[in-house]
């Protein structure tokens, strides 16, 4: 069961209460991109084994949509935090590098 | 003036703990910054309670505001008082970027008491009911079985839930199954 602590309510939500957003900081390409730019955001979605940065949304509960940070071998979370970001947060970054050191994450790294 | 009725006419059932339909209650959907101090005086005029902290109830001599988001609180209120006190938050709240809304027309009450309420509770939402975690005055919102609610408990020891007045026929039905007499788990006793 997996287990994320909304960061705006605080509540440690098992998974019924949440709902999955797919990837974390999506670049948006839309209108003026290329073909092939629009195609990668689209398509070419992150889907690593380990260290994992995703959106979820509290939905049975405050409703508040937000970031985790998680291993996806192990269901191991190393943290969650706001949705009011493009980035993971350097303590975030931190906490992962702990126990994942020499992670990489699209053009994040530890 | 159409009569106005609650969803079920005030079903009860007695089993493990007793569940009932509460009737109509006078709710507000009150969003707005509520750090600040303009939202905070609204409140306590409307209800005579101040702004809860996180996943809190707090009641006041004309009703209660409870938690539901960092923006959003549920304000309760007599169900005659409802569209006056909204005219009057939007007096208190005007130039203040802020959104309250009467919506006790969609919701359900309902109420749970009795010994086993916590564990009545405790069979459909995934939430700790431990007696140290879930007091008097705690607000939640969630899940109960395949529906969205949100419960707190008062200090007489009184369950209310509120949910969309829609699934009010499944919430009651629910309960009754959870507060079957012959299902008792006793992890709370």
């Amino acid at each position: 069961m997996l287990i994320l602590e909304c960061p705006y309510c605080g509540v440690k939500a098992e998974e019924t209460e949440l709902h999955g957003g797919g990837e974390a900081h999506l670049k948006r390409f839309g209108p003026g991109s290329s073909d092939d730019e629009f195609h990668d955001y689209l398509f070419m979605k992150e889907n690593p084994r380990g260290v994992h940065l995703e959106r979820w949304r509290h939905v049975n509960g405050c409703g508040k949509w937000f970031h985790a940070a998680r291993c996806t071998q192990t269901l191991e979370v190393f943290a969650t935090y706001s949705a009011q970001t493009t980035e993971p947060p350097q303590e975030v970054k931190d906490k992962i590098s702990a126990k994942r050191p020499g992670w990489t994450w699209r053009e994040f790294e530890g | 003036m159409s009569n106005a009725v609650s969803a079920l006419g005030g079903a009860s059932f007695a089993g493990l703990a007793k569940v009932e339909e509460t009737g109509l209650g006078g709710m507000i959907t009150l969003r707005g910054d509520l750090a600040s101090a303009k939202v905070q005086a609204a409140v306590k005029a409307a209800t005579g309670a101040a702004v809860p902290d996180t996943r809190r109830i707090v009641f006041g001599d004309a009703g209660a505001a409870a938690w539901m988001s960092p923006d959003e609180l549920l304000l309760l209120v007599e169900y005659e008082r409802v569209d006056a006190v909204v005219a009057k938050l939007g007096e208190d709240l005007a130039g203040e970027h802020h959104m309250a809304v009467n919506v006790s027309d969609a919701r359900a009450c309902f109420a749970v008491s009795g010994e086993a309420a916590r564990e009545v509770i405790a069979k459909v939402a995934p939430v700790d009911l431990d007696d140290g975690q879930f007091e008097a005055g705690t607000f939640r919102r969630t899940r109960f079985a395949q529906i969205a609610g949100a419960f707190w408990l008062d200090d007489a020891g009184t369950f209310h839930i509120v949910c969309f007045r829609s699934v009010a026929g499944y919430m009651y039905n629910l309960l009754c199954a959870a507060a079957h007499p012959q299902s008792k788990v006793g992890v709370y006793a």
